[in-house]
């Protein structure tokens, strides 16, 4: 069909449509930009009406909502992000996100790797114990965060107890076997740190007696770690103390 | 001014012969008939369960049911050449569109109204009030806009689909626009380039977010400052469509 030129329309018609497009965009530019503050963060809805909510597409939901949760007190600059957060509410969206999408490792990676992170032991310690729970649902396929877990509580807490807990869990529950040798030796090296030679000396030999290490580069190295610790742990070296924690 | 109260009346008069309206009580009747079985399910906080599971469903619904009544009732217009033959008239053009404009005003009020029915026994006085003169708010601006789609692009599934993409858009604006404002890494230019592109559109959307909200009815309404924006907000956007639908229905050839 064809249009009449520009000139057919009114110049009344034009004027309202320039101020109604400037009172428009002036209206919206002079309004606050929306900002999810950390207070803004309630509790979220039970996990049966997420579902219905999700129109059956709970996946596409959990991708969505987890967007959502992550610009909740983000922001650039000198605030620390995330630290004025409920991390209790926090924990009950990741949790709802997760039982949308067991499969998405989002939530277990902004746990770990976000909200673990913020300089409030007692926050890091509460989304720490939320990945290592959450492990225990799933381990070989969320070893990976459990694992950040175990380093951010040897490295930031200083909890070498903790850390080996965490260990141990990956060690015990991570069973596939596309999980890396390094992930369950951690136990041990947690074990030395905390002086603990002979009990990580043990372990450490049971890893090479196994024969699960195929790499010979990998084999070498624990031959060699396990040498170190064989000289520390013999009598008269002085360090042979394992106050096992078992 | 006579055919735009002509207008006016034909429209209502269609709505009403349609079952429009009837409709809408049937509507009602079943949320309220949902909201009461829902009600028996739950163990705590059943006037609060009961208020949302009313407001949200007729809020979509009334929406729903008012772009489909506008698109389809201009179409079959357009089909019967009845519109052909309104502009044919010696009456200028702005007129039948402000005489269809003011009937489907006429039909949104009165389903805003019937809306709010069912949650008078539930929600708070102050509430209900502002959150009904929200809906209606809300109700002229996809009234408006449906009349915009329909004139431009003709076809019911293109103009209602657009409609719907309008007023999705337009809800979620402004979560889209804090998810876009959180990158957990140095933007890059395309993060910049998206960014400005959702900016640029938020500007030319109604915050629809903002309107017609449920917990208006549970808690506490918000104040006198809130009914203002809402009105300002509408009444700015109704210039902005209805002038941008008479710049289509000025330049149509027909």
């Amino acid at each position: 069909m064809s249009q009449r030129p520009i000139a057919a329309v009114p110049r009344g018609v034009l004027a309202l449509l320039a101020l109604g497009l400037a009172g428009q965009v002036a209206l919206k530019t002079a309004a606050p930009p929306p900002r999810a503050a950390a207070e803004d963060l309630t509790s979220p809805p039970s996990i049966a009406a997420l579902r219905l909510a999700s129109f059956g597409e709970p996946v596409a939901l959990a991708k969505a909502l987890m967007l959502y949760l992550q610009a909740f007190d983000y922001q650039s600059g000198s605030k620390v992000p995330y630290r004025d957060l409920d991390y209790d509410r926090l924990e009950a969206w990741l949790t709802r996100i997760l039982e949308l999408d067991p499969r998405g490792q989002y939530p277990l990676l902004a746990a770990s790797r976000l909200y673990a992170e913020v300089p409030v032991e007692a926050k890091q310690r509460s989304m720490l114990e939320f990945v290592y729970r959450q492990f225990l649902l799933d381990p070989n396929r969320r070893w990976p965060w459990l694992a950040h877990a175990t380093a951010l509580a040897k490295h930031s807490l200083h909890d070498l107890p903790l850390a080996l807990r965490y260990a141990r869990a990956i060690q015990r529950y991570a069973v596939a076997g596309d999980i890396p040798l390094w992930a369950k030796q951690m136990e041990a090296f947690i074990l030395e740190d905390m002086n603990e030679l002979e009990t990580a000396r043990l372990i450490i030999g049971g890893y090479i007696q196994s024969g699960s290490v195929k790499d010979p580069a990998e084999l070498r190295f624990l031959e060699e770690r396990l040498k170190q610790l064989e000289a520390r742990t013999a009598p008269g070296s002085g360090t042979t103390g394992d106050k096992s924690v078992r | 001014m006579s055919i735009v109260a002509s207008l006016a009346r034909t429209t209502l008069i269609e709505a009403v012969r349609n079952r429009l309206l009837w409709l809408a009580m049937i509507v009602v009747v079943i949320a309220f008939g949902l909201a009461q079985f829902l009600n028996q399910v739950a163990i705590t906080e059943s006037r609060e369960i009961q208020t949302a599971l009313l407001a949200a469903p007729l809020r979509v619904t009334a929406v729903f049911m008012l772009a489909v009544f506008v698109i389809t009732s201009m179409v079959r217009e357009s089909n019967d050449k009845i519109a052909e033959l309104l502009l044919s008239l010696p009456t200028p053009r702005y007129a039948y569109l402000f005489g269809k404009l003011a009937g489907y005003a006429l039909v949104a009020v009165i389903l805003a109204l019937i809306s709010a029915l069912p949650l008078f026994p539930f929600a708070n006085s102050q509430g209900l009030v502002l959150w009904t003169i929200s809906l209606v708010c809300e109700l002229l601006v996809v009234t408006a806009m449906s009349l915009f789609c329909v004139l431009s692009l003709v076809q019911v599934v293109p103009a209602f689909a657009a409609v719907a993409g309008f007023y999705l858009l337009s809800r979620s604006m402004a979560a889209m626009q804090i998810i876009a404002g959180a990158p957990l890494q140095d933007p890059t230019l395309a993060d910049r380039v998206v960014n400005s592109v959702v900016g640029l559109i938020a500007l030319l959307l109604p915050g629809f977010d903002a309107m017609t909200q449920t917990t208006w009815l549970l808690g506490s309404a918000p104040g006198l400052g809130t009914l203002g924006h809402l009105v300002g907000q509408t009444a700015l956007y109704l210039v902005l469509i209805c002038s941008a639908a008479l710049f289509d229905l000025y330049r149509k050839n027909f």
